[in-house]
C-alpha cells in the first residue's frame, strides 16, 4: 500500500470516528444513537484492519475482526434489546441543549489537540498525528456521561469513551498486547451487560430510567 | 540469574477461590460451599505467608513464564487480601444463613453471593500477582463487574441506585486508567522496550528513566484519576459511601478493606515508574492534592453523619487519603508505614463492617439515632464494635496507631511538614466527629421502644471472626512482629531512596 493512500484512508477513518461521536451527541433518539455507535465501531474495526494491512500483522487482523464482532454486532444488539423493552425512545430534556453541546464538542476537540501535543512530538508520523481524534472522542464521551439523564444514554456515553480509548490505542501503538486487549473487551462487554440488567431492574423499581430519580442515598 | 519458581505459592491463591466459586455454582448455598470460600481465604493467607517468607530478603517468585510474580510488595498485599477475606468470609457464613432465615434473600441470591465472593477474591489476587500492568488493569476492572451484583444484593431501590453509581463511576474511572496504561505503553514502545513484555512492571522499572516525560505526565495524571476512583479518592469518590452502605456487610468489609488498597497498590507500582521518568515534584504534587482533598472531604461529611455504615465508608476515604499522603512522601519508610496502615485499616474495617451488619440485623436501621445503649443490650457486640472503632481511630495498642505515626514521621522527614500540618486539621475533626457520633450508639440508656433482644444461638459464633481480627490488630500493633522485615523489603521495592 502506498503511503499516500494509507494516510488518506487513515484520515478518512479517523474523521469518520470523530464525526460519529459528534453526531451521537447531536441526536436525541436513543435508537439512532445506537446506530451511530455501531457505525463508529465499524470505522474502528476498519482502522484496526488498515493498520493490520500496513504492518502485515495477522494478530492485528484478528483484533480487527474481534472489534467488528463486538462493537458492530454484540454491543448494539444488547443495547437495542434494552431499548425495545422500554417506552423511552428519546432522551429526556438534556441538561445542556443541542447548540451548547455542539459548541462544547468543538471546544473539547480543541482541548484534545492541545493536550496531546507531547504525544505527537514524541513520535511524529501520520498515524500519531491523528491521535488527538482518539482523545477528542474520549472527552466527548465524558461530556455525554455528565450531561445526559437517561440510563441508556449514559451507557452510550461510556461506550463512546471506550471507543475513544480504543482509537487512541490503535493510533499510538497499533493496539495493546493481545492478552490485555482480550481482557479489555471482555470487561467492557460484561460491564455493558451488567448495566443492561440494571436498567431493566430500574424500570421495574422506578417506573423509568430517568437518573434524576436516583436520589435516595444522601448524607443527612 | 533466574528467579526461583514460585509455582504452587502463586497458583494456589488463584485456583482455590476459583474452585470455591465453581463449587458454589454447582451446589448453591450450603455449609460445605460457605466453608469452601473460608478455606479459599485461608489458602490465600497461607500463600501470602509463604510468599512473605520467601521474598523477605530473597528474590521475587515467578511462575507461568514470568506472567505471575510476587515480590515483597505483592506478598504484603496477599497477606492483606487473605486476612481480611478470612474474617469477611467467615462472618459471611452466619450472615447469609441469617438473611435466608429472615427471608431477606432467596436461594438464588445466596448462590450468586457464594459464586461472586470467591471470584472477587480471585480477581484481586490476580491484580497483585500480575507482572503485566495491562493484566493488573484488567483484573481491577473485573472486580467492578463481579461486585456489581453483590452491591445490589438486596434489590431495594437504594441498592439499585448504589449499584448504578458504582458501576458507572468505577467503569469510567478505570477506563481513564486504561487510557493511562495505553500511554505508558506508547512511551515504552518509543523508548525501545519491545516485545511481549513491554507492559511488564519489571521491564518498565528498569527502563523508567528512558520514558518520555511529556507522555508520562499525562499518563500518570490519568492513572491517579482512574485508580483513584477505585481507591475512593477525590474526585471520583462519590460511589463509595453509597456502595459501602448498601452492600451486604461482608462485601462492604472486602470492598473497604481490600479493594481500595488493591487500587492503591496499582498506584504504588506506577508511582515508582513515574518518579524515575518525570519530575518527582509533579508526582508528589498530584498525590498530595488528592490526599489532602480526600481528607478534607471526609472530615466535612463525617461531621453531621447520621448513618453508621456511611460513617464507616467516609472513614475509608479518610484512611485512603492518609495512605495517599504516605505515597506522596514515597520514601522507603513511608511505603512501609502505609502498607502497615493498609493492613491495619483492612482488618479494622472488616471487623467494623461485619459488626455493623449484626447491629443492622438487630436494630433494622442504619441510622445512628436509631441505635442506643448497645452496651447494655448486647455487650459482646457493642464491645467488639467499640474496640474496632478504637482501632480505626488509631488508638494504641492497635496497628493503626503505629502506622499513622509512621506515616506522619515519614512525611515530615520527606520535607512535607506543611502538608502534614494541613492534614492534621481534618484528622482531628474526624476523630472528634466519629467519637461524638458513635458514643451514644454504644453508651447511653437503651430506648424504651428498642426491640427486645432475642439472643440467637449463633450470636457468639458470629463474633468469633471479629474477635480474631481485633486480636491480630493488637498483636501487630504491639509487637510489629512478624512484619517489620517484610514491610522494609516492600519499602525497598517501590520506595524512593
Amino acid at each position: 500500500m502506498s503511503t499516500t493512500l494509507y494516510v488518506q484512508l487513515l484520515d478518512l477513518l479517523c474523521g469518520g470516528i470523530l464525526l460519529a461521536a459528534v453526531l451521537v451527541l447531536w441526536r436525541r433518539e436513543l435508537a439512532s444513537m445506537v446506530n451511530l455507535l455501531a457505525l463508529q465501531g465499524a470505522l474502528l474495526a476498519g482502522l484496526a484492519g488498515l493498520l493490520a494491512a500496513r504492518e502485515r500483522s495477522l494478530e492485528l487482523a484478528g483484533v480487527a475482526a474481534g472489534v467488528l464482532v463486538l462493537k458492530v454486532v454484540v454491543l448494539p444488539v444488547v443495547l437495542r434489546r434494552a431499548l425495545v423493552r422500554s417506552t423511552e425512545a428519546r432522551e429526556a430534556e438534556p441538561l445542556v441543549n443541542v447548540a451548547a453541546s455542539m459548541l462544547s464538542a468543538a471546544l473539547l476537540t480543541l482541548l484534545a489537540y492541545a493536550v496531546s501535543r507531547p504525544l505527537v512530538t514524541l513520535a511524529p508520523s501520520p498515524t500519531t498525528r491523528a491521535l488527538p481524534v482518539g482523545l477528542a472522542v474520549v472527552l466527548l464521551g465524558f461530556f455525554m456521561l455528565v450531561t445526559r439523564r437517561r440510563a441508556l444514554s449514559q451507557v452510550v456515553g461510556f461506550l463512546l469513551l471506550d471507543n475513544g480509548i480504543a482509537t487512541t490505542a490503535f493510533l499510538a501503538t497499533s493496539g495493546v498486547p493481545l492478552i490485555v486487549e482480550l481482557g479489555v473487551s471482555l470487561d467492557v462487554l460484561l460491564a455493558v451487560l451488567v448495566l443492561q440488567v440494571l436498567t431493566a431492574r430500574m424500570r421495574t423499581a422506578f417506573g423509568g430510567t430517568d437518573l434524576d430519580g436516583l436520589r435516595e442515598l444522601r448524607d443527612s | 540469574m533466574t528467579a526461583p519458581d514460585g509455582g504452587l505459592v502463586l497458583l494456589a491463591p488463584l485456583a482455590a477461590p476459583l474452585l470455591a466459586a465453581a463449587l458454589a455454582a454447582l451446589l448453591g448455598w450450603r455449609p460445605l460451599v460457605a466453608w469452601a470460600s473460608v478455606g479459599a481465604a485461608a489458602v490465600i493467607l497461607t500463600s501470602g505467608i509463604a510468599a512473605s517468607v520467601a521474598t523477605t530478603g530473597g528474590p521475587a517468585l515467578t511462575t507461568a513464564g514470568g506472567q505471575l510474580r510476587a515480590d515483597a510488595l505483592s506478598s504484603v498485599m496477599l497477606l492483606v487480601i487473605g486476612s481480611v477475606a478470612l474474617i469477611a468470609t467467615w462472618a459471611g457464613v452466619s450472615y447469609v444463613d441469617d438473611e435466608l432465615t429472615r427471608g431477606h434473600t432467596t436461594a438464588i441470591g445466596a448462590r450468586r453471593y457464594a459464586i461472586m465472593v470467591p471470584l472477587f477474591l480471585a480477581t484481586m489476587v490476580l491484580a497483585v500477582l500480575a507482572d503485566s500492568l495491562g493484566v493488573l488493569w484488567a483484573a481491577v476492572e473485573a472486580t467492578t463487574v463481579v461486585t456489581a451484583f453483590l452491591v445490589g444484593h438486596r434489590r431495594t431501590r437504594g441498592a439499585l441506585e448504589a449499584t448504578w453509581k458504582y458501576v458507572m463511576i468505577c467503569s469510567v474511572g478505570i477506563a481513564l486508567a486504561y487510557l493511562g496504561t495505553v500511554l505508558v505503553y506508547f512511551a515504552a514502545r518509543n523508548a525501545g522496550i519491545d516485545g511481549a513484555g513491554t507492559l511488564d512492571w519489571t521491564q518498565l522499572v528498569t527502563h523508567a528513566d528512558q520514558l518520555d516525560p511529556g507522555v508520562m505526565r499525562i499518563a500518570f495524571a490519568l492513572l491517579v484519576l482512574g485508580f483513584g476512583a477505585k481507591a475512593g479518592l477525590v474526585p471520583l469518590h462519590s460511589w463509595l459511601p453509597d456502595a459501602h452502605s448498601q452492600a451486604p456487610a461482608p462485601v462492604s468489609a472486602l470492598m473497604s478493606g481490600v479493594l481500595l488498597s488493591v487500587a492503591v497498590y496499582a498506584l504504588l507500582r506506577y508511582r515508582i515508574i513515574a518518579v524515575a521518568s518525570l519530575d518527582p515534584s509533579y508526582v508528589r504534587g498530584l498525590l498530595l492534592t488528592v490526599a489532602l482533598a480526600s481528607l478534607v472531604l471526609a472530615a466535612s461529611l463525617l461531621l453531621a453523619q447520621r448513618d453508621y455504615k456511611r460513617l464507616l465508608a467516609y472513614s475509608s476515604i479518610e484512611h485512603m487519603g492518609l495512605v495517599a499522603l504516605g505515597a506522596a512522601a514515597g520514601t522507603r519508610l513511608a511505603i512501609a508505614a502505609l502498607l502497615l496502615h493498609v493492613l491495619g485499616h483492612g482488618l479494622g474495617k472488616a471487623v467494623l463492617f461485619c459488626a455493623s451488619g449484626q447491629i443492622l440485623a438487630l436494630e433494622g436501621s442504619t441510622r445512628i439515632d436509631g441505635v442506643t445503649g448497645l452496651l447494655v443490650r448486647r455487650p459482646a457486640l457493642a464491645g467488639t464494635f467499640a474496640l474496632g472503632l478504637g482501632a480505626l481511630l488509631g488508638l494504641p495498642p492497635f496497628a493503626l496507631f503505629a502506622s499513622t505515626l509512621g506515616i506522619a514521621r515519614a512525611t515530615s522527614a520527606a520535607g512535607l511538614g506543611w502538608a502534614l500540618a494541613v492534614a492534621v486539621v481534618p484528622l482531628l475533626v474526624i476523630f472528634v466527629a466519629i467519637v461524638s457520633r458513635t458514643a451514644p450508639m454504644i453508651l447511653g440508656a437503651p430506648a424504651t421502644t428498642a426491640p427486645t433482644v432475642v439472643r440467637s444461638p449463633g450470636a457468639s459464633r458470629a463474633l468469633a471472626p471479629l474477635v480474631l481480627g481485633l486480636v491480630a490488630l493488637a498483636v501487630i500493633g504491639v509487637l510489629g512482629w512478624p512484619l517489620q522485615d517484610l514491610l522494609r523489603a516492600a519499602g525497598d521495592v517501590v520506595g524512593s531512596p
